[in-house]
């Protein structure tokens, strides 16, 4: 569940401030797939790094799960997106030289998960994403989309409030970004995930079930996707 | 969709609350990560590989040395005044025109009654020494029975002359042992003849290795009566009928009595060459051993640290390497750290999994050059060439030093990787 209100984000960069948050008001329950769409310089990826704890807002109110980030400290903030969230990157950002399993034991490493249940977990999230007979492949010996279904097992292995999923087909050809969204689309139905994706692709935006769009720092339209994509 | 959703991963993490990583699991972390870039490790490994190599083998070389010098010159014996014609100040072989070292020198210190044995007068010269299987040119040593007690000479077989041999200038000869070995090699040489510029004399002795020497080693001589070396080997009058020696030496009983036992030599030769009347600088030269041992020491202690200090510029070097490597391990794992504090790594995390990184890269690198900077010293001390034993102080200098240039250096590649802010981190390219 996050609720924010009134949320500003002012860069200074030299001289110049540049305001990429100018007041943003949004409320996501849990269980939804949603999308946050907009041009470039919008301000949707600082809206991204505010909801995944990675930077805090210059004013205004971002609650997850109850915890007022807004006022939280650089370790507090560690450990809230370790406990919280789950990471979806464009590029991936698998570990090269280290396992399929590996690499999605790695995130819980940093929550004091035992070494056994870090594991097991692991093993069934990549069943999950169909990659269970991959256990011991290394990035370098997966295909691109194979590598994004590991990154989103390590996201959802440590079961997060909430799946936040920057541009994940931006590096993927158009079949296998068909794959990736059926299968977040699909996770979100049945194992019931709180999904947020970033994206500037409408047709990729038409799988969520809401689609916010944001412009010059402010929520210019939110709606229900009535028919998502399938 | 199905109506009844299948948790399986979804149920609830039930997790310790602790955040960040154990010690074992950052040790692990750490490891897989040098592990998994063994090029990278190896190649950073080997600038403090080389450098505690080369600070253990060159201290334990260093210190192996000094003591086989300092202990050849020893054995020659430290109480032990040597009397040369030369002009102090000036080296051997530079005596100009003054008057020579002769046998009224070495009488006039025999009968003075000090604390002493022998004075014993040596007579140098080269001849060539003929075996029937080989001949050889060799430094002759003409002396009496007595360089046997004041230079401590042992006998390998048979017997040094004698005080009659020495008065009847018998035609007997005692060998060193590179010599015997060269004119007769694994053979018996005692009872042999050889020729000596064509004279024949009796090998009645050989003599035991001295080991190198100062003075041209004892072991490449052969000494015979200094009669004979007077008489029949070498032309050996001054022009006003004196017979020269080349130096006479003798050993002081007690220590104590080295220095006062060397006054009063000189004031006697001074007397004896009316030097004290005119007030002329001495045209002789006494070397007292144990002086010139601790000179000596000095020069080797001196030799020992110059060695230390290049081996420690290498070690330096080694952890500029180190510090390099990880600068740029930092820069080209960017992506890596910035990964890792999205996933909610504290940044207390990456500064501890870099400083592991650099302690065990240091230590291990450490523990293989202590291993590879041992092989030659302790080659050369089974090989018998010369003592050179491993210290334990190079061993641990070496040592901390690695670890603390590992840790130095480490951590401020460290730290800038701790604190890089997660979002540029991600987006490095």
């Amino acid at each position: 569940m996050i609720t924010i209100e009134q949320m500003t984000k002012v860069y200074t960069m030299g001289e110049i401030e540049v305001h990429a948050l100018r007041g943003v008001n949004l409320t996501i329950d849990s269980g939804e797939f949603i999308a946050i769409m907009g041009p470039s310089g919008s301000g949707k990826s600082t809206l991204m790094n505010m909801i995944g704890c990675l930077d805090t807002p210059t004013s205004g109110r971002y609650a997850l799960d109850g915890i007022e980030v807004a006022s939280l400290n650089d370790n507090d903030l560690s450990a809230v997106r370790a406990r919280k969230l789950g990471f979806v990157f464009q590029q991936y950002m698998l570990l090269p030289r280290q396992s399929a399993l590996a690499n999605v034991e790695m995130p819980m490493l940093y929550r004091g998960i035992e070494a056994k249940e870090r594991a097991r977990r692991a093993q069934v999230a990549l069943e999950l994403v169909g990659m269970g007979n991959r256990l011991d492949h290394r990035p370098n010996e997966l295909s691109g989309g194979q590598q994004q279904r590991v990154a989103i097992a390590r996201a959802l292995a440590g079961s997060p409030s909430v799946i936040l999923a920057d541009e994940p087909t931006g590096a993927l050809d158009s079949t296998t970004s068909e794959e990736i969204m059926h299968m977040l689309q699909q996770l979100n139905r049945e194992q019931n995930l709180t999904i947020i994706i970033v994206t500037h692709e409408s047709d990729i935006a038409a799988y969520a079930d809401r689609i916010v769009t944001i412009r010059d720092g402010v929520v210019t339209t939110d709606r229900k996707n009535e028919v998502p994509h399938v | 969709m199905s109506n009844q959703p299948v948790r399986r991963v979804l149920e609830p993490v039930s997790d310790t609350g602790r955040n960040g990583l154990d010690y074992r699991e950052l040790l692990k972390v750490s490891l897989d990560s040098l592990l998994a870039n063994r090029l990278r490790t190896f190649l950073t490994m080997l600038g403090i590989i080389i450098g505690v190599a080369s600070v253990v083998s060159l201290m334990t070389l260093g210190n192996g040395a000094s003591e086989a010098i300092t202990g050849q010159f020893s054995a020659l014996g430290t109480n032990v005044l040597t009397i040369f014609n030369s002009r102090p100040n000036r080296g051997p072989g530079q005596s100009g025109n003054i008057a020579p070292l002769t046998m009224s020198d070495y009488t006039a210190i025999a009968g003075m009654r000090l604390p002493i044995v022998g004075p014993v007068p040596q007579f140098s010269a080269n001849a060539t020494v003929a075996a029937p299987a080989a001949d050889k040119s060799a430094g002759i040593l003409g002396t009496t029975a007595d360089y046997a007690k004041v230079q401590s000479v042992t006998m390998a077989t048979g017997s040094f002359f004698t005080d009659a041999n020495v008065q009847g200038a018998s035609q007997v000869v005692v060998l060193g042992s590179s010599l015997k070995t060269y004119l007769f090699g694994s053979g018996e040489a005692v009872g042999e003849t050889v020729r000596i510029n064509s004279l024949a004399c009796r090998v009645i002795g050989v003599m035991e290795s001295k080991g190198g020497g100062g003075f041209g080693s004892v072991d490449d001589q052969a000494i015979v009566p200094i009669t004979l070396a007077h008489t029949r080997l070498f032309a050996a009058r001054t022009s006003d009928g004196n017979l020269r020696v080349t130096t006479i030496s003798l050993s002081v009983i007690k220590a104590e009595d080295i220095d006062f036992t060397q006054q009063r030599i000189q004031m006697t030769v001074r007397d004896l060459r009316k030097l004290n009347s005119d007030g002329s600088e001495d045209d002789f030269t006494i070397i007292n051993q144990a002086s010139f041992l601790s000179s000596l020491s000095t020069i080797t202690t001196l030799l020992t640290t110059f060695l230390a200090a290049i081996a420690g510029i290498s070690l330096l070097v080694g952890g500029i390497g180190i510090m390099n490597i990880m600068l740029v391990s930092v820069t080209e794992r960017t992506k890596e750290i910035g990964l890792r504090r999205a996933v909610g790594a504290q940044s207390r995390d990456i500064l501890l999994q870099f400083m592991i990184e650099a302690v065990v890269l240091s230590l291990l690198g450490g523990f293989i050059g202590v291993v590879l900077g041992s092989i030659l010293p302790i080659v050369l001390t089974i090989t018998g060439t010369f003592d050179a034993p491993v210290t334990l102080n190079s061993v641990v200098i070496s040592l901390s030093v690695s670890l603390a240039t590992g840790l130095f250096f480490g951590i401020w590649p460290a730290r800038n990787a701790a604190n890089l802010n997660p979002i540029q981190a991600l987006r490095h390219e």
